[in-house]
C-alpha cells in the first residue's frame, strides 16, 4: 500500500461508515449531509439525507419505496463512472446483489478502500454481476458466514417448486419473497425455467416489480392478486407475497395455501421451520460461504472489514490465509436476508 | 438417493397427515424397485443398517470443516447429521454421479463389514448434494424423524394399489424389505402375496360409535356387553415357537413386552387388550391407561420397569386355535371357545374380559354411568351372530363411551394450525386457576387480584364449528400480549368449556395433571374469567390411585 492506511481516514461512526476525506456516509443508519448507497434495500437506503450519490437503479428504487422528494439531492453516477468528493474519488461498481447494487471504490491518495455493501457472485438477470476491484481493504458483508451455508444452483431450486406444483395440482402455491430484489429474481428464474403462467402478486411487489420492468428487466407476465376475481381460488397458480403474509389472513382465499419461502436461510432446517414454510426453497441474494472467501481471494485485499453476519467463522477463515480481518459493528445493520 | 432425499426433505417440513400420505404415494408411484421397497422399508422402521456414532460423524465434520468452523456451524444448525451434510465438501475429484441409487445405498450396507462402512459413507457423501448428503446421515443415524409412523406409509402403499390398508396390514409380516411381491401385487402384476400361515397380523374387528338415540331400534336380547378397557387393543399370535405381539397398527410390539411374550407358549391367535395391572392380595387392579404409556413405543424394557408397571392381557377374542381359522363362527360360539382355551391355558397374566349379564337398556345404561373406575372407557355391545370381520365393518360392534367430563378453562396460548387452518390461531392452550405459592415471588402476569394465578391444564385444537374458529382466530389477534416464536400469549380473557374423558396426574404440566382427548365444547364468551374452574376441581376427577 503506498498511501495511508484507511483505518486513517474509514470510519465507523454512530451513524455508520464515514469516510472523512471525501466528507461523505456510506449506508448511514440515520440522515447525514452526504451519503453514498450502495443499494435500494432498508437498511442501506433511507430517506432524508441531504445529498445521496447513487447508481440510476437504486435511485429509481429509492424514488419508488420512499418518493421522489426523499433526499434534498439525488445524484445518479452510473457504474464505472467516477466521481470526485472532497480529496477522494468515488466510483460505483456492479456488485450483483440487486438492480443498482453497487460496491463503492474509494481511492485517496493512492490507497484503495472496496466497499461491497450487499452481494452475490452467481447469475442474476436483474442486475449486473459483481466485478472485483484489487484494493488495500475490502469491507464485506458475512450474511452467510458459515461453511454450512452454500447455496445450491438457483434452478434446482426453481425446479424443486415446480415438482411441488405437480405433485399439488390442485393447490396455490404461497412464496414468501422480499419486495425488493428476491421478488423480481424468482419471476425471472421462473421463466428461465419455462414456467410462462401468469405469476400472481400480493399487492406490496407490485410497484417495485414496476420499477424493475420499467428499467428493462422482463419478468414475463405478472397480475396483481387483487385484481382476480374473488371467486378464483388460484387453484395451481403461484402467487409472490411478503414472507409476512404466508399463513396470514390473506392467504384464506386461496386454494389450501403450500407455503414457500426463498430465502439462503432455508439451508437451514430449523430456520425453514420457524417461517412456517412446507417448502423452503434456497435462493439467495448474498455471497454464500465459498464465494465471500473467494471474493475475497479475487481482489486479494491483505485486510478484510466485516460489517454484519456471522463475522466469527469468517475471520477465523481469512485470518488462516495470512490476512488480516477484523469486524466492524456497525449500527442499523439487519441481520435477516433482504 | 435423489428421489428419496427430496422425499424425505419435503416430509420433513410437511405437517399435514394427508400431504403427507400424497408425497410417499407419488413416490411409490415413480420409484422404480427396489429402491421404493427400500424406502417403505425405512419409513415403516423396518430397515436395519450399522448404525454411526455421533462421535464419528463429528470426526468427519472436524476433517472437512476443522474443530473451530465445525463447532461453530454445529452451534448454529442445532443437530449433527444435518451439520454435517452441509459442510461436507466432495473432494474435487470426486466422480460427481446423479445416479447413487437408495438400493446401492442399502444392499452396500448390509454387505460392509464394520470397517468398510466409513469409507463407503465417504465415498458416497462425495457423490451427493447436502439434501442427499442429510438423508443418507438420517438412514444411517437411526431414526428418520419425518413425522411419518408405520402404519401412514403403509396406507400410502395401499393407496397405490387402490386396495384397503387391512389387506396389506394382514400380509406384512410375511414381506421382508424390499418387497418385490407386494409391489407387484399393488400394481396389478401379480396375486395378493400369502400371510405368513398362522403369525401373520390378522385385521383386527373394530366398533362403530353408538349413535344419540340408536340403541331404541335394537333388541338386548341380540347383543352380547362387555367393557371397554382402557389400554392398547393387541393381537397375541403364537406357535409355541415364534411369538408376536401386534398392536393396533401391526407393528409388533414384542420386545417391549417380555412379560407378556415369555407367556405365550401356545398355538393361538387371540385379540385383547393389553394393561398395566397390579396384584394385590387376591385382586387384580387395572391402572390407569398412564402407567401403561410407560411401557409404549420402546425397543427395550428395564428390570425396574417390568416390576413397577407390570404388563396384563385381557382377551376379547380366539382368532385362531392350534392353526383352525375361527373368524367366521358367531360371536357366541367364539367366547365359548375362549373360555375352553383359557380353562385350558391358564397364564398368570392373561384373563378373560368378562360380560356383562343384562336384560334391558336401562341397566347397562346405570353401569356405564357409574363406570368411573381407571382403566374402563365405556362398554362394548357385540351381536350374538357377528362373525369376526376385518376392520370397522357397520352393524355388529358398538362402542358406547362413558359420559365426558366438562371444565371451564381460559385460554392462555395459541397456535396457528397447519394446512387448511395455516391462517388460523387454532391450537389452543387452556388453564385453570390455583393459590400462587408464597415461594414462588417472580411476576406472574395470570395472576389476579384475588392472589390466584392460571396453571396450563391441556391443550385443544378441535370441538368448535368453522364459524367459531374465525371468531377464535379474531379474539387471539385482538388480545395478544406477547409472542414466542409462534406462540401467542393471550391476555385471560376467554373462558372455554373443555370435554375431556378423564384426569390423571403428570409431572410433565405445571399443573401436575394431564386431560386426556381433551376438546373444545362451548365458548363462553360471557363467563368471567374469575368464574373458570381451580385446578383442585379437576384433581377430585382423577382416576384410578396411584398414577405418574
Amino acid at each position: 500500500m503506498s498511501g495511508p492506511h484507511p483505518q486513517t481516514w474509514l470510519k465507523t461512526t454512530p451513524s455508520g461508515l464515514y469516510c472523512e476525506p471525501g466528507g461523505f456516509h456510506i449506508d448511514p443508519a440515520r440522515p447525514v449531509d452526504k451519503a453514498v448507497i450502495t443499494h435500494g434495500h432498508g437498511d442501506h437506503a433511507r430517506a432524508g439525507h441531504g445529498s445521496v450519490l447513487a447508481t440510476p437503479g437504486t435511485i429509481a428504487i429509492m424514488r419508488t419505496r420512499y418518493g421522489g422528494d426523499c433526499a434534498g439531492v439525488l445524484q445518479a453516477l452510473e457504474y464505472g463512472g467516477s466521481l470526485k468528493m472532497g480529496e477522494v474519488a468515488v466510483r460505483l461498481v456492479p456488485a450483483g446483489h440487486i438492480l443498482g447494487s453497487a460496491q463503492v471504490v474509494l481511492e485517496y491518495k493512492g490507497s484503495r478502500a472496496v466497499v461491497s455493501g450487499d452481494f452475490k457472485r452467481r447469475e442474476d438477470r436483474t442486475c449486473a454481476p459483481f466485478e472485483p476491484v484489487n484494493c488495500d481493504v475490502f469491507v464485506t458483508e458475512a450474511t452467510f458466514g458459515l461453511p454450512v451455508f452454500r447455496h445450491p444452483p438457483d434452478r434446482d431450486e426453481i425446479a424443486r417448486l415446480l415438482h411441488s406444483m405437480r405433485t399439488f395440482p390442485d393447490r396455490t402455491h404461497t412464496v414468501g419473497v422480499y419486495a425488493l430484489g428476491k421478488c423480481q429474481r424468482v419471476l425471472t428464474l421462473l421463466r428461465a425455467a419455462d414456467y410462462h403462467d401468469p405469476v400472481y402478486l400480493h399487492g406490496a411487489l407490485v410497484p417495485l416489480t414496476g420499477t424493475y420492468r420499467a428499467q428493462g428487466v422482463e419478468m414475463g407476465e405478472t397480475v396483481p392478486v387483487s385484481q382476480v376475481d374473488k371467486s378464483d381460488d388460484l387453484a395451481g397458480k403461484i402467487v409472490l407475497c411478503p414472507p409476512s403474509a404466508l399463513g396470514d389472513r390473506w392467504t384464506r382465499r386461496f386454494a389450501e395455501p403450500v407455503p414457500v419461502a426463498a430465502s439462503g436461510w432455508m439451508r437451514v432446517r430449523a430456520r425453514a421451520r420457524q417461517g412456517n414454510a412446507e417448502l423452503p426453497l434456497i435462493i439467495s441474494d448474498h455471497a454464500d460461504w465459498d464465494e465471500l472467501l473467494q471474493t475475497v481471494e479475487d481482489v486479494n485485499a491483505p485486510e478484510v472489514w466485516i460489517t454484519h453476519g456471522r463475522e466469527e467463522a469468517l475471520i477465523h477463515a481469512i485470518s488462516a490465509t495470512g490476512r488480516r480481518a477484523r469486524a466492524l459493528s456497525l449500527v442499523g445493520r439487519e441481520d435477516e436476508e433482504t | 438417493m435423489k428421489d428419496f432425499a427430496r422425499l424425505l426433505d419435503a416430509l420433513s417440513f410437511q405437517p399435514g397427515r394427508n400431504a403427507k400420505l400424497r408425497l410417499i404415494e407419488a413416490y411409490l408411484k415413480l420409484a422404480p424397485d427396489p429402491d421404493r421397497g427400500w424406502a417403505l422399508a425405512a419409513l415403516t422402521g423396518a430397515l436395519s443398517l450399522p448404525n454411526a456414532k455421533a462421535a464419528t460423524l463429528r470426526e468427519l465434520g472436524a476433517q472437512q470443516a476443522g474443530e473451530e468452523l465445525f463447532a461453530l456451524s454445529y452451534d448454529y444448525v442445532g443437530d449433527l447429521a444435518e451439520t454435517l451434510a452441509l459442510v461436507w465438501q466432495p473432494t474435487k475429484d470426486a466422480p460427481r454421479r446423479n445416479d447413487l441409487s437408495l438400493s446401492a445405498v442399502v444392499e452396500g450396507l448390509q454387505q460392509a463389514s464394520r470397517r468398510e462402512v466409513l469409507p463407503l459413507l465417504t465415498g458416497w457423501l462425495d457423490q451427493l448434494n447436502a439434501t442427499e448428503r442429510w438423508a443418507l446421515l438420517k438412514l444411517i443415524t437411526g431414526g428418520l424423524r419425518v413425522g411419518v409412523s408405520a402404519r401412514l406409509a403403509k396406507q400410502a402403499a395401499a393407496n397405490v394399489g387402490q386396495v384397503p390398508v387391512e389387506e396389506v396390514e394382514e400380509i406384512w409380516h410375511g414381506l421382508t424389505p424390499p418387497y418385490g411381491e407386494l409391489f407387484a401385487w399393488l400394481d396389478g402384476r401379480a396375486a395378493r402375496p400369502d400371510a405368513l400361515a398362522a403369525l401373520a397380523f390378522r385385521p383386527l374387528m373394530l366398533a362403530h360409535p353408538l349413535a344419540e338415540g340408536e340403541l331404541v331400534n335394537f333388541d338386548p336380547a341380540e347383543f352380547r356387553a362387555e367393557w371397554k378397557w382402557d389400554g392398547i387393543r393387541v393381537q397375541l399370535a403364537s406357535d409355541g415357537d415364534t411369538r408376536r405381539l401386534y398392536s393396533r397398527g401391526s407393528d409388533d410390539a414384542s420386545g417391549a413386552f417380555p412379560d407378556i411374550v415369555n407367556q405365550m407358549d401356545f398355538d393361538a391367535v387371540l385379540d385383547g387388550e393389553l394393561l398395566v395391572a397390579h396384584r394385590e392380595a387376591d385382586t387384580l387392579r387395572i391402572a390407569p391407561f398412564n402407567e401403561l404409556q410407560q411401557r409404549l413405543n420402546r425397543k427395550s424394557v428395564t428390570a425396574k420397569m417390568l416390576q413397577d408397571f407390570p404388563a396384563h392381557a385381557r382377551l376379547y377374542a380366539i382368532l385362531f386355535e392350534n392353526g383352525e381359522d375361527l373368524r367366521a363362527l358367531p360371536f357366541e360360539a367364539r367366547r365359548q371357545r375362549l373360555e375352553q382355551w383359557h380353562a385350558k391355558n391358564r397364564r398368570p397374566r392373561f384373563d378373560v374380559s368378562e360380560l356383562i349379564e343384562f336384560d334391558a337398556w336401562a341397566e347397562l345404561e346405570k353401569l356405564r354411568e357409574s363406570a368411573r373406575a381407571a382403566s374402563i372407557e365405556g362398554l362394548m355391545l357385540k351381536r350374538r351372530d357377528s362373525p369376526y370381520l376385518a376392520g370397522r365393518v357397520k352393524g355388529h360392534w358398538y362402542k358406547w363411551k362413558r359420559d365426558t367430563l366438562t371444565a371451564d378453562c381460559v385460554l392462555m396460548y395459541a397456535q396457528r394450525g397447519h394446512g387448511k387452518r395455516s391462517s388460523f390461531y387454532s391450537d389452543f392452550t387452556f388453564g385453570c386457576w390455583r393459590p400462587i405459592k408464597p415461594s414462588d415471588d417472580s411476576v406472574n402476569r395470570s395472576a389476579d387480584a384475588t392472589g390466584r394465578e392460571l396453571v396450563p391444564v391441556g391443550k385443544a385444537y378441535s370441538g368448535y364449528t368453522d364459524e367459531e374458529l374465525k371468531k377464535l382466530d379474531k379474539f387471539v389477534r385482538d388480545n395478544t400480549i406477547d409472542r414466542f416464536g409462534p406462540v401467542r400469549v393471550l391476555a385471560p380473557k376467554l373462558v372455554v368449556e373443555i370435554e375431556f374423558d378423564a384426569v390423571q396426574l403428570s409431572t410433565r404440566h405445571k399443573s401436575g395433571l394431564a386431560m386426556r382427548f381433551p376438546r373444545f365444547h362451548r365458548i363462553r364468551w360471557d363467563k368471567p374469567v374469575a368464574e373458570a374452574d381451580e385446578v383442585e376441581v379437576l384433581k377430585q376427577l382423577i382416576d384410578g390411585r396411584s398414577a405418574i
